[in-house]
């Protein structure tokens, strides 16, 4: 909320400057987010009246002007102005910036000739002077303004808006008069509040108000006020007070209306009494009932939004917004005035449900003094006929008693506000605090004993249980007076589990090996993930910031491969990234319908190195990124479970990837970008992926070590000629499985394609190496390993010995 | 030849030689088999035999000297020689090394490594929870009803009415408070999500929130810790103040400014005291146990702590940032 100092301390005004005001009612959590001068800098402006006023004799848009600028100026000298304004007229009264001053942008008055016509000064529009961004015409001053007087006094510019964010319990102070309240407190000052007559009636004129919901409408005032004329202008102290608070002035009703709204936080409504058909009805809106409202918009209303209805149909939204055809216009000529309570939960919502939020929503959704309903309207009908005229009628009040929120008693024990604290507070202080702020404390017991009985106002909504108390308690005293203290606690040891691999780990093995961690987004753009996961179910936004960003990822590909292209757009050609998120699975067999599960993924692209002085160029292939998958999987020190094995999936070049299984359970992929995608993407070259399920390679085997061997290790090379198509894993897990208790290592060292060898087969070179715990070899232990590897693999693989 | 011209052609023979090669051929010719030296031991059987011995012995003196002669200079030739390749082999030593650069950690796991490590100390252990959150661990639990106007506050991502992209990591909080009893020490650090794209928001952002409950534990406690924590995280004694604020899950609320390099206030987390209504949801006594919960952005501590002055730039992913944090 917005407000102007001046209007504030017209209520309460303790001797500080405005920046220690803003900053004690920041620290009592009342955040100050902006205190901005209410006008631009200048001097020199001066009210003065239009004496003359004649039309410039060369030009047809200019008027050639006297001002009078009272006895103190010039020894009462007249002064000549030339002016384009279109409202400068004889008589009225204007801002007039004599020679010497200076306007906002430190634009400096000087004597001037327009067309041959002398002109010593400007009159002034509202922007000319800063109060507003633009202007059509010069400043109309009322008729009564003091001829000679510094515009800045007259209308009291030195003053600033204070914008406060206020917090989602603090409805109390969504009006002056909740501010003062809360400035009072701070600085134990008494506040003055604007009197509030009593209108008497001068009409009998009435309308019949039925509440048929009680407890969301449990009071409402109504007041018929004839013979208004809504074309009188709003006197300008008014104007100003409401531009300072961020309101503009609409026309005097609604300026009143809104006026009542700021200074007692209590929103009103005003209808045109023509519109209204019979009484006055507070319900609940009928089955498709449908309601135009001010903006013109029209909405059907649900059941469980509250209306004011006459006797035929509803006339506005409860609470939040007038409806059109009821709405006061500028030939309205009888109002009904609203003055109502309706309850915070009746509100709650139902402006947003409709896409609305209003200053009244916002108010009422909070929730208003449930007892201010009779002072806002006598305040707000002494303001109109004060500035529309018209005749008022009797007050009609219909209330359900029972429904109004009543002032709430509280205790405040002494054991519990130590404890919570952790610092003592002393009695005094403490009842000194509950009393300013406006509490009725009853106190019992003492010392540790010690209980306030505090009895609290309607007003107060977000007070009703002991801690409420305690976070008043400690914010009048300040939480920058409680010391700060370290807690104790017991010392127990926490669990740690050594075979649960901390992600940390994982990062730092690729960052280790030149991957640089990305965060991307969790929502995607759905048709780059669909170009990556075609068919796959997802789980959309349905308001997302974009459409760009409207899905949520099955893969953190989509992002990463995004990124790459980023980079390679900024000239970055060599790219490694590796992220670990969660990727969403729509799965209803699990919580919220959702499977949300870790992965670690990356992307790599660009040469193998850095361009380097002595290493030759080379792209990056599938086994480069396969290296940095195996040292994840390496950590486990349970790698051998990992089978890699030829898979297809739609993202991936057919003839480069791999699956990778654990136990039979998929664990994740590794592979080139398929060439589709990566035109698609506008990806330079290739780019090799990977994604791991987390939960599957953050367990590690404990190490258990074995004893190692003191007789010497034998080393025997084969090399084999298989198909083509035979994977190394096959003739290596062959191996494995015929070697015997004396193989204690196998490494394939090289494959051979071309001459000597026939197309459509390869040759594998493999070392073995042999050796045993207890004693040293001999030749034929180890032939004999040798000679059943090579008749296995002959058999069951139609492998030859290369020649 | 008699014995000391021999030892004199092989002292010239040794001093002449410019190579160990060289020196291995004179070697050859004095000590080798058909060399001058078994030559002359030959010459001892035309001795008479009680001549024998004292003739051995000058003979054997003889070639040890020669050895010696040729020992030494042999180191000395081998010396040279390796001086030479040595001189030969030396490279530039400036040249750049082979191999791959490190990468490098997000600054925002680094921020979240660092706080993991702070509160780690005091015995706070990390949580973690689902992102995609339904409204009661989101809202309900935390004492925000449906409609409640801080909701609003919230700018959240909805997929339905009950189901909710996270706003805030408190999830984690109720999640752990429903399977275990205090005393707890716990952190969750994670993505949140709001509905909200600007110079100063992103849609997506990173928490770290903290949660303690124990018996007497006291908002002078949280005062003390997240002092701690504040001083330490930015290893300065930086100018801190507790702000009366409002979440409906804690009383006493506050959020926590520090004083930036600017003379501005700068605020970098919520916290307060956790509300009996939070406590009791999860079927925690409020009359026996009292609690304390926080709440910062990593994002932001990370640009106070690294300098970095554009939030957007932590989801961009440009090489050229990431790479600044090693």
């Amino acid at each position: 909320m917005k407000f102007s100092e001046s209007w504030l301390r017209e209520w309460v005004n303790p001797a500080i400057s405005s920046d220690e005001l803003a900053h004690q009612i920041t620290m009592a959590g009342l955040e100050v987010d902006a205190v901005e001068p209410v006008a631009g800098e200048f001097s020199g402006v001066l009210i003065g009246e239009v004496v003359e006023c004649g039309p410039h004799p060369d030009a047809d848009k200019l008027q050639v002007t006297k001002i009078n600028l009272g006895p103190d100026f010039n020894d009462g000298e007249l002064v000549d102005i030339v002016c384009g304004a279109k409202n400068c007229r004889l008589g009225l009264k204007v801002a007039v910036a004599t020679v010497g001053a200076v306007l906002p942008g430190d634009f400096k008055i000087k004597k001037a000739k327009l067309r041959g016509v002398p002109s010593h000064g400007m009159l002034c529009s509202e922007s000319e002077i800063g109060l507003a961004d633009s202007a059509d015409g010069i400043m109309e001053l009322a008729s009564d303004a003091p001829i000679g007087q510094c515009v800045r006094e007259y209308l009291d510019l030195n003053d600033v808006t204070i914008d406060v964010d206020l917090t989602a319990n603090r409805g109390d102070c969504l009006g002056l008069k909740g501010l003062a309240r809360e400035v009072g407190v701070l600085n134990s000052l008494s506040v003055t509040e604007p009197e509030i007559a009593t209108v008497s009636p001068t009409i009998d004129d009435t309308l019949d108000i039925t509440l048929s919901a009680e407890s969301a409408c449990p009071r409402y005032l109504g007041r018929v006020i004839k013979n208004i004329n809504v074309n009188a202008q709003t006197p300008l102290w008014m104007v100003e007070k409401l531009r300072r608070c961020g309101t503009r002035s609409i026309d005097p009703v609604v300026d009143v209306t809104n006026f009542v709204l700021l200074e007692q936080g209590h929103p009103m409504h005003a209808f045109d009494l023509a519109a209204i058909e019979g009484g006055i009805n507070v319900r609940y809106a009928n089955e498709a009932e449908k309601l135009t409202l001010l903006d013109g918009n029209e909405v059907t209303l649900s059941t469980q939004t509250l209306v004011i209805a006459d006797n035929a149909k509803a006339l506005a939204m409860a609470g939040i917004f007038g409806g059109l055809a009821s709405g006061v216009t500028n030939e309205s000529k009888d109002i009904f005035l609203e003055s109502a309570f309706f309850a915070p939960l009746a509100i709650l919502g139902k402006a947003r449900q409709y896409g609305l939020h209003t200053d009244a929503s916002h108010r009422y959704e909070r929730g208003i003094d449930p007892q201010l309903q009779h002072d806002a309207m006598e305040r707000a009908t002494q303001l109109l006929l004060e500035i529309v005229g018209g005749e008022a009628g009797p007050i009609v009040e219909a209330v359900s008693k029972d429904n109004i929120p009543a002032e709430k008693t509280v205790t405040l024990r002494r054991a519990k506000l130590d404890a919570r604290i952790g610092h003592h507070i002393k009695d005094a202080t403490v009842s000194d605090i509950l009393t300013r702020l406006g509490f009725n404390v009853t106190e019992n017991g003492t010392e540790q004993d010690k209980v306030w009985t505090v009895v609290v106002p309607a007003y107060r909504f977000d007070i009703s249980i002991e801690v409420d108390l305690i976070e008043e308690v400690a914010r009048i005293f300040g939480y920058n007076n409680i010391p700060n203290v370290s807690p104790k606690a017991t010392l127990a040891m926490r669990e740690q589990k050594e075979a649960q691999l901390p992600l940390s780990k994982l990062r730092n093995v690729l960052v280790n090996r030149g991957y640089q961690e990305a965060i991307t987004y969790s929502f995607v753009d759905p048709k780059v993930q669909a170009q990556l996961h075609p068919g796959q179910e997802t789980m959309t936004l349905p308001h997302p910031i974009s459409s760009e960003m409207s899905e949520m990822r099955v893969s953190l590909w989509t992002g990463l491969l995004q990124s790459v292209a980023y980079n390679q757009n900024r000239q970055q050609a060599r790219v490694r990234l590796f992220e670990a998120g969660l990727r969403f699975i729509p799965d209803n067999s699990v919580e919220n319908g959702v499977r949300q599960e870790n992965m670690i993924a990356g992307v790599l692209s660009g040469q193998r190195s850095e361009e380097h002085w002595d290493i030759e160029k080379a792209a990056s292939d599938f086994y480069d990124i396969k290296s940095d998958v195996q040292a994840l999987l390496g950590l486990t020190n349970n790698e051998s479970e990992f089978v890699f094995s030829k898979a297809e999936i739609d993202a991936l070049h057919p003839g480069q990837t791999a699956a990778i299984h654990k136990n039979g359970v998929l664990v994740g992929h590794v592979g080139a970008l398929h060439p589709e995608l990566e035109r698609k993407l506008g990806l330079n070259g290739r780019t090799l992926v990977f994604e791991l399920l987390l939960s599957e390679v953050c367990t590690q085997n404990i190490p258990q070590a074995r004893d190692i061997s003191r007789f010497p290790a034998n080393r025997r090379d084969i090399a084999v000629v298989v198909e083509e198509q035979v994977s190394a894993n096959k003739v290596l897990q062959l191996i494995e499985k015929v070697g015997g208790n004396y193989l204690v290592d196998l490494n394939l060292f090289d494959v051979y394609q071309g001459n000597g060898i026939e197309s459509g087969f390869k040759s594998l070179a493999i070392a073995m190496t042999l050796q045993d715990n207890n004693k040293t070899l001999e030749e034929k232990d180890i032939t004999d390993v040798v000679d059943r590897v090579v008749d296995t693999l002959k058999t069951e693989l139609n492998a030859s010995l290369r020649d | 030849m008699n014995l000391d011209d021999i030892i004199l052609q092989a002292e010239q023979a040794i001093a002449a030689a410019t190579d160990p090669a060289e020196l291995d051929q004179v070697r050859v010719n004095f000590l080798g088999k058909k060399g001058l030296f078994t030559e002359q031991m030959k010459g001892l059987s035309k001795l008479p035999k009680e001549e024998k011995p004292k003739a051995g012995q000058v003979i054997n003196i003889a070639k040890q000297q020669v050895q010696k002669l040729l020992t030494e200079r042999g180191e000395l030739l081998r010396a040279a020689v390796i001086k030479q390749q040595l001189a030969a082999e030396s490279i530039d030593v400036t040249l750049p090394g082979r191999g791959d650069e490190l990468g490098g950690l997000h600054p925002v796991t680094r921020t979240i490594e660092r706080i993991e490590s702070f509160f780690g100390d005091l015995g706070f252990s990390v949580k973690q929870g689902p992102e995609v959150e339904d409204d009661f661990h989101n809202f309900d639990a935390l004492n925000i009803p449906e409609h409640h106007p801080a909701r609003q506050d919230h700018d959240t991502f909805y997929f339905n009415p009950k189901l909710v992209l996270r706003t805030q990591t408190s999830g984690v909080q109720i999640r752990t408070m429903e399977k275990e009893q205090p005393p707890l020490r716990i952190i969750s650090p994670g993505k949140v999500y709001r509905n909200d794209y600007d110079q100063t928001h992103t849609p997506m952002f990173h928490q770290v929130e903290g949660l303690m409950v124990d018996k007497d534990v006291s908002f002078t406690h949280l005062k003390g810790v997240l002092h701690d924590f504040l001083h330490h995280f930015f290893e300065e004694e930086v100018e801190i103040r507790f702000r009366p604020s409002y979440f409906p899950f804690t009383e006493p609320s506050a959020e926590v400014d520090i004083m930036g390099k600017n003379g501005k206030w700068l605020e970098v987390l919520g916290c307060g005291m956790v509300h009996p209504n939070v406590l009791r949801s999860v079927g925690i006594d409020p009359e026996v146990y009292t609690g304390f919960a926080f709440g910062m952005g990593v994002e932001r501590l990370t640009m106070l702590r690294y300098g970095v002055n554009d939030l957007r730039s932590f989801f961009e992913n440009d090489l050229r940032f990431l790479k600044q944090f090693k």
